[in-house]
């Protein structure tokens, strides 16, 4: 090989792994990205059962159930609209009644329930999930005495 | 008083940051001595400036002076002792403190040992400091001043966050900065060459030496960090990809890639530019990550406050700096001289595939990263992009690297033997398999393609292990001979071969904890019995317990193998009172390189308890792994070819050496 087809040869490779690159960030994108949905949204737009959300809001007062074994059954609320939830596993040290709560899961076909595999709750005592403490906000249902417990 | 005192120092460190941003610059350019050697006192007085303004803050929290509003904040007159030291960087303005601290400690280490740089580069790289120092110099005094008094002064502290309240936090802020900011020299050599502009193989030499220092603190800092979130919040997971472990995770992979071209522009001239892009893009991570953990944009345990201001300050400071360095390189970039081409199959060729697998892999992470919050500001639709993502892309573009990696020391420089490379590696590439196979057995189940990932991480050991052997000729020469030829070769390529090696290792333990590691959720009375790993455990009950300042609630389980009692294990709900707020202490038990690793849910009905308890076999590999690259990183870091100004040996006709030359 002459001096130019090695360069050529060196670009194209590099080439090519940059643009297997990009392919895969996009398949990735297709496939592993969760849009955050609040209730009221759900009535709004149709989730198909299957797709990955996150589903975020208030855990409904008094809707926290215990189930068989360590299966957890609440509703998450944002004022106008409720969604059953089931989660499988431990709660977060701060999850409670009345918080915010973020869950991640997909729609289940049959009960049209919300099955969580993972719940997040605030980190700290000031901490609300951004994305619910932005929607609570806007909306009004915002209560400044409970998000902002401490500070 | 000393209170007072330490924010005057501050406002002083400020005052010669100013000065020294602007003279040695012109004293570089005029050749004026006097000017020039102003920047070598200017940046000690800085450092000693800030470390005494450091000092007072400490001192504050030492003696839980609750006047000052950052002390009553994050602090309590019952934390144990340790916590009041390290609480001084458990929080917003006293982790940019740290930040500082360490920044002009960098600062006056070039000073120090830069004794033999041009003086007109040292001049430079020492003013290029004193822009970042005026910058979060401004940034500390103008929004986050942690000398702000109160009055009244209040009785008590609203204490540490818990999470924070913890061995981890003394070690892992200190290391991680000494790697995020210690790239902050490399950088400013980068921007005091284009104003130069001049660059050459010497400075890559004079470089190199302070990106391993940084990267290989970072790597320590990461693998501290990620045990730290491993065993304190109780989650059973070692990285979350979430985006403040993504924002020191994007320096250490531009920082290794840095790390290898440096190499490539100290031996063969080539690179140059690329070399100087990345040493500022490396940086240029770094900031971004303090931006990103500091501004508030990102909820996480790291984000101790919210303040839109300082979100805003940084960003600036991130645009001049970054757009500046930006600016500065495609202005004068073209002017230096572009070094030779050389073959693909070679030493370099390899290091250039490196550097391609690295900053793309860097790219990938970044998009990830970014992409949620550059999607919420444009639209303001909310997405989040997790694990799956990053294992996806970056996962799979590593891997082409980790095959690619034990190939790489065995080529020679300019024209490598890629057939003669495989002949003397198909033999530990069989052996590597093997090892997986026989690592499967061994673990009895799990996913057939385990094998082929458990193979990679042997792969990277036993090729290390290659690297010397072939470099010893041990097959031809014998023991004796070998490990002689061993001794004599430069320091570096033994902290290559380790570093390697510990890739390795931790790659392993990746695989073995994921692919073998089990999770079981059960809902457990007293007395119950649960297996995990070929282990029992068995519930015995809870017990509250007082601590200095939080209670909690034991759970005690013992765990027994074959029906005997080998171990116990506590696992607590602990409620820190001051701040009425609940963790969980997971209990942890270690077996060799496995452990158990049990955490509590909420008690039940009827007095039975959820637990959780995973099986995690060979994690410790992981850190392990990174502890061992970081060893390698000091070893390397050990040879006196990198010290600075130490007279480059000449060849010695040995034939030995001559293919050692690294």
């Amino acid at each position: 090989m002459t001096r130019k087809q090695k360069r050529l040869a060196v670009i194209a490779g590099g080439m090519s792994f940059i643009i297997v690159a990009v392919l895969l960030v996009m398949f990735a994108f297709s496939q592993s990205v969760a849009y955050f949905f609040m209730p009221a949204d759900l009535a709004k737009t149709e989730v198909k059962p299957g797709t990955r959300i996150r589903l975020g809001g208030l855990v409904a007062e008094g809707s926290v159930k215990r189930g068989q074994g360590s299966t957890v059954s609440f509703t998450v609320t944002d004022g106008t609209g409720n969604v059953p939830v089931s989660y499988t596993g431990i709660l977060p040290d701060l999850f409670r009644e009345g918080q915010g709560v973020v869950t991640e899961g997909t729609f289940d076909a049959a009960t049209r329930n919300f099955v969580a595999d993972s719940v997040l709750a605030k980190h700290d005592e000031n901490y609300m999930p951004k994305e619910v403490a932005d929607r609570l906000k806007a909306d009004g249902v915002w209560n400044e005495g409970k998000g902002a417990a401490s500070q | 008083m000393i209170v007072e005192i330490g924010h005057y120092a501050l406002v002083l460190a400020l005052a010669t940051a100013l000065i020294l941003s602007i003279l040695p610059v012109i004293g570089a350019r005029r050749g004026d001595m006097a000017m020039m050697a102003l920047a070598t006192t200017g940046t000690l007085t800085i450092f000693l400036l800030v470390a005494f303004s450091f000092g007072a803050l400490t001192w504050a929290y030492a003696v839980s002076d609750f006047s000052v509003r950052n002390v009553w904040e994050n602090s309590h007159s019952l934390m144990p002792l340790i916590y009041k030291y390290s609480g001084v960087w458990g929080n917003h303005e006293g982790s940019m403190m740290l930040w500082l601290l360490i920044l002009v400690f960098f600062s006056a280490l070039v000073a120090v040992f830069g004794r033999n740089l041009p003086d007109s580069l040292k001049a430079n790289v020492l003013a290029v400091q004193a822009w970042i120092t005026v910058a979060f110099l401004l940034f500390i005094l103008l929004t986050s001043n942690p000398f702000l008094r109160l009055d009244p002064a209040p009785a008590e502290g609203q204490d540490l966050n818990p999470v924070l309240q913890d061995f981890g936090l003394a070690v892992h802020p200190p290391l991680l900065y000494l790697g995020y900011v210690g790239f902050s020299v490399c950088f400013s050599f980068a921007v005091a060459a284009l104003i130069e502009g001049r660059i050459d193989a010497a400075w890559a030499r004079w470089v190199r030496p302070w990106t391993l220092g940084a990267w290989t603190f970072l790597t320590a800092g990461i693998a501290m960090g990620s045990y730290w979130a491993y065993y304190e919040l109780g989650w059973g997971g070692w990285w979350f990809w979430d985006p403040v472990e993504n924002a020191s995770f994007m320096p250490w992979l531009a920082g290794t890639a840095l790390l290898h071209s440096a190499l490539v522009m100290e031996k063969r001239e080539a690179l140059k530019i690329w070399t100087v892009l990345l040493a500022i893009m490396t940086f240029s991570l770094s900031m971004l990550g303090t931006f990103l953990v500091r501004s508030g944009v990102l909820t996480s345990v790291h984000a101790f406050a919210t303040d839109p201001t300082r979100g805003i300050f940084i960003l600036c400071i991130l645009a001049i700096f970054i757009g500046g360095a930006f600016i500065l390189f495609a202005w004068r970039a073209p002017m230096l001289k572009a070094g030779g081409l050389f073959a693909p199959i070679s030493r370099e060729g390899a290091l250039v595939l490196n550097n391609l697998i690295l900053t793309v892999a860097t790219a990938t992470v970044l998009i990830g990263t970014l992409y949620p919050l550059i999607l919420e500001t444009l639209t303001g639709e909310k997405i989040s992009v997790g694990a799956p993502f990053f294992n996806m892309t970056f996962g799979l573009l590593m891997l082409p690297l980790l095959i690619a990696v034990p190939f790489g020391p065995l080529l020679a420089w300019k024209r490598g033997d890629l057939l003669g490379a495989l002949q003397r590696l198909y033999l530990f590439a069989a052996l590597a398999l093997l090892a997986g196979l026989a690592f499967y057995y061994v673990q009895n189940g799990g996913p057939v393609m385990a094998i082929f990932g458990l193979a990679l991480g042997f792969w990277g050991m036993f090729g290390a292990i290659a690297d010397l052997w072939y470099r010893g000729n041990f097959s031809k020469v014998g023991l004796a001979v070998g490990f002689r030829r061993l001794a004599g070769l430069p320091r570096s390529v033994f902290g290559t071969a380790i570093a390697h090696f510990g890739l390795g290792v931790t790659v392993l333990g990746i695989f073995s904890a994921t692919l073998f590691g089990t999770e079981t959720v059960v809902e457990m009375k007293p007395r119950a019995t649960v297996d995990a790993g070929g282990y029992s455990l068995t519930f015995d009950g809870m017990r509250e317990a007082v601590g200095p300042n939080f209670t909690e609630e034991r759970g005690h389980f013992t765990v027994s193998r074959g029906g005997v009692a080998i171990a116990d294990v506590w696992s607590s709900k602990r409620l820190y009172t001051a701040r009425r707020m609940p963790t969980t202490e997971a209990g942890i038990l270690t077996f060799g390189l496995s452990q158990l690793y049990v955490s509590l849910g909420d008690p039940m009905e009827g007095g039975g308890i959820v637990v959780r308890i995973w099986w995690k076999p060979f994690i410790l590999c992981i850190w392990g792994g990174a502890l061992i690259m970081m060893a390698g990183g000091f070893v390397s870091l050990s040879d006196r070819r990198l010290r600075v100004g130490a007279p480059s040996r000449k060849a010695k006709p040995v034939k030995a050496t001559l293919e050692a030359a690294e």
